[in-house]
């Protein structure tokens, strides 16, 4: 917790890529000398427990964390209530158009845009059915496992500058951590159905998440090699700017990983054509063939907010997180912060950001219901095949690639000096010392020394 | 009470209860399942102490991967529906006696260290280190800024240590026995593999 000398002041704020909002949490060091005044709080938290200072309320650090992790459980929750309900009609919708129908077109006026609420409407009414074979307390208990898993993974993943509930380091990692538990709820709703049918599909599922997740964590590496960080918030800084700048063209290597990516994760969010969990055509619905009612849209709801989740993870590690791709967000910042707009313009320029984060990771989410209804299922041999002895070759050489890559650049002669062995990204955001790199001058950062080699020569000079 | 304390007692009940619950279940995969509990809310400590990379890879490690496998393994090799574990008296009483004699030994080596002085020496709750290096990421280092600091780490250098001013050595970080763990569990993996591959001879004889 912060000393609660800072609470309550207006301080001017940090350089422009600290600039964050209300929510944002920012890095230790301070620029005083900026000119733009910002409420000097990291986090919703501190600014919950400023304004109850300010007000005059009662209230402590406890309350004021608690009453800012509601918020963000809210906020949360109500995104992921809402995106799948957007999403299962969206999925209706390009269905039917890739299959020559309209899909739905009555409720709700035009186009049937409230079918996903009447189908949810119909859900809860439904009988909540366990079978008489069942392990009642696990099939119980797994789709609430599932949900929780993929709910989870939201708690790292920024939805624009500094719009993250939990800005964690290891970001990355949580949310790769937080989605694998999934597969768990999965494997444990087919073994408890007792039922042949979602047995076969527990064991499915089980066989081709565990398989899937090693190439999808070796190829979000790939990008994570070139910044340096797993923080998602770092990862989306380095990529302002032009489109250009976006990791995906970062270098040859993350380009391939991108599509390797997005295939693989296709797979870990048992879409289609790698839906063999729940094979309609063989396995009648695979793992939740016995569940019905509202414990059934469990799994539809975790399963459409996991595909944005890997999407949005797509979104920041390569296609440049809440950028737009032509500057505007970055003259927009720019802007705000040398006009001195104060928070408020800090934070239209964030939801900016977040309109265009939420429009990238819906058009990939789009990009996967295409697929969906263009390509056919694949045989589980296939599945298996594909991963083991394509997706993994391939992603360990990308991962060997861009290891390497930074290092061919420097040995040869013409791009020695326009490129460098980049240092960690944290060693060039929030520092404080004029030559700092700002993220967008970092493709053409010619005039410093690669910050590495310092760090190197430092400690063999302590050494000698 | 403050926050923490509440959360970390939710946490402690919940890691306990979970691992009394395995240990007196018989089903093996609703063990398995009382087993996410306890480990999913033994990284909830982890984080609680703001060690992000060590409650993320407890996540990953044990709960997404190991209890995976378990889960998968019985469902595998399970003749009945659900396959219980029934223990005989004996069993349980020779379990029980290691149980409790384990619990002597951890208990009385808790009780024998001096926690204040541990925790003088340690600056608990003081960042992991004051060097410019480390407290150049996006969170402050009291937020668990621990991901540069165990990347550098694992490569080979304690920046901790070596970058310390006043620093004339380097120490030998953890590469070494990371790569030895990992070339292990290399020889491990390509061991399982030859075991578990089919056995289908050719015979241009027969047939």
């Amino acid at each position: 917790m912060n000393p609660a000398s800072t609470f309550g002041i207006v301080q001017p704020a940090f350089s422009r890529e600290g600039a964050c909002s209300l929510c944002a949490t920012q890095g230790p060091t301070r620029n005083l000398n900026d000119m733009m005044p910002l409420i000097a709080a990291n986090s919703l938290g501190e600014y919950v427990l400023e304004s109850l200072l300010y007000w005059k309320l009662p209230g402590n650090e406890s309350i004021a964390f608690t009453i800012a992790a509601l918020i963000h459980v809210v906020l949360i929750l109500t995104f992921f209530g809402v995106a799948p309900l957007i999403f299962i009609w969206l999925e209706r919708k390009v269905a039917g158009r890739i299959q020559d129908r309209l899909g739905p077109t009555r409720v709700g006026g035009r186009f049937g845009w409230l079918q996903t609420l009447a189908d949810g409407v119909k859900l809860i009414q439904k009988e909540d059915l366990c079978p008489a074979d069942a392990d009642r307390m696990l099939f119980r208990m797994s789709p609430y496992l599932v949900f929780v898993a993929s709910f989870g993974a939201f708690i790292a993943l920024p939805f624009g500058n500094g719009f993250v509930v939990q800005n964690l380091e290891v970001g990355l990692f949580f949310m790769l951590a937080l989605m694998s538990l999934e597969v768990l709820g999965v494997v444990f709703a087919g073994y408890s159905s007792g039922s042949k049918w979602a047995l076969f599909g527990g064991m499915r599922e089980a066989a081709q998440v565990v398989s899937y997740e090693i190439p999808m964590a070796i190829c979000a590496l790939v990008p994570v090699i070139a910044t340096g960080s797993l923080n998602l918030v770092e990862v989306g800084h380095f990529q302002a700017g032009g489109f250009w700048n976006w990791l995906i063209f970062q270098n040859p290597f993350t380009f391939v990983a991108f599509f390797v990516y997005f295939t693989v994760a296709t797979a870990s969010v048992k879409r289609a054509p790698f839906d063999l969990a729940e094979a309609e055509s063989e396995l009648v619905a695979g793992f939740h063939t016995e569940y019905s009612g509202i414990r059934w849209s469990y799994f539809f709801m975790a399963e459409y907010a996991s595909m944005f989740a890997v999407s949005g993870i797509a979104v920041f590690l390569f296609l440049g997180g809440w950028y737009d791709g032509v500057g505007i967000i970055e003259s927009l910042d720019r802007f705000v912060s040398v006009n001195g707009c104060g928070w408020l313009g800090q934070y239209s320029v964030n939801v900016i950001g977040l309109a265009i984060f939420i429009a990238k990771g819906t058009s990939l989410v789009f990009f996967q219901m295409w697929v969906r209804w263009t390509l056919p299922r694949l045989r589980i041999d296939q599945v298996m095949m594909t991963c083991l002895k394509y997706l993994l070759p391939i992603s360990c050489v990308l991962f060997l690639g861009a290891t390497v890559w930074p290092l061919f650049l420097y040995s040869l002669p013409m791009t020695a000096k326009q490129t460098d062995v980049r240092p960690p990204m944290g060693n060039r955001v929030y520092n404080p010392k004029p030559a700092a790199v700002k993220p967008s001058e970092k493709s053409h950062s010619t005039s410093h020394p690669a910050p590495s080699a310092v760090i190197i020569k430092e400690g063999s000079g302590k050494e000698a | 009470m403050t926050g923490h304390q509440f959360l970390f007692w939710v946490f402690a009940a919940v890691t306990c209860g979970g691992a009394i619950a395995v240990v007196l279940t018989q089903n093996v995969v609703r063990m398995a399942f009382w087993l996410i509990v306890s480990l999913g809310a033994s990284a909830g400590l982890f984080f609680l102490l703001n060690a992000d990379f060590v409650g993320t890879a407890q996540l990953l490690v044990y709960v997404g991967g190991t209890l995976v496998l378990l889960v998968f393994g019985v469902m595998l090799t399970a003749s009945g529906p659900f396959s219980k574990m029934q223990t005989r008296p004996g069993e349980l009483f020779l379990a029980g006696i290691v149980a409790f004699l384990l619990l002597g030994l951890l208990g009385s080596s808790v009780c024998s260290v001096d926690w204040d002085r541990v925790v003088a020496s340690t600056n608990a709750g003081q960042p992991i280190t004051t060097h410019h290096a480390l407290n150049q990421g996006y969170n402050r280092p009291e937020e668990g800024n621990t991901g540069h600091p165990l990347g550098m780490a694992f490569l080979g250098m304690r920046p901790d240590r070596d970058l310390a001013p006043g620093t004339k050595t380097l120490s030998t970080g953890y590469l070494l026995p990371f790569e030895i763990a990992s070339v292990h569990l290399l020889v491990v993996l390509i061991g399982a593999a030859y075991l578990a591959r089919a056995k289908r001879r050719i015979h241009p004889n027969e047939s």
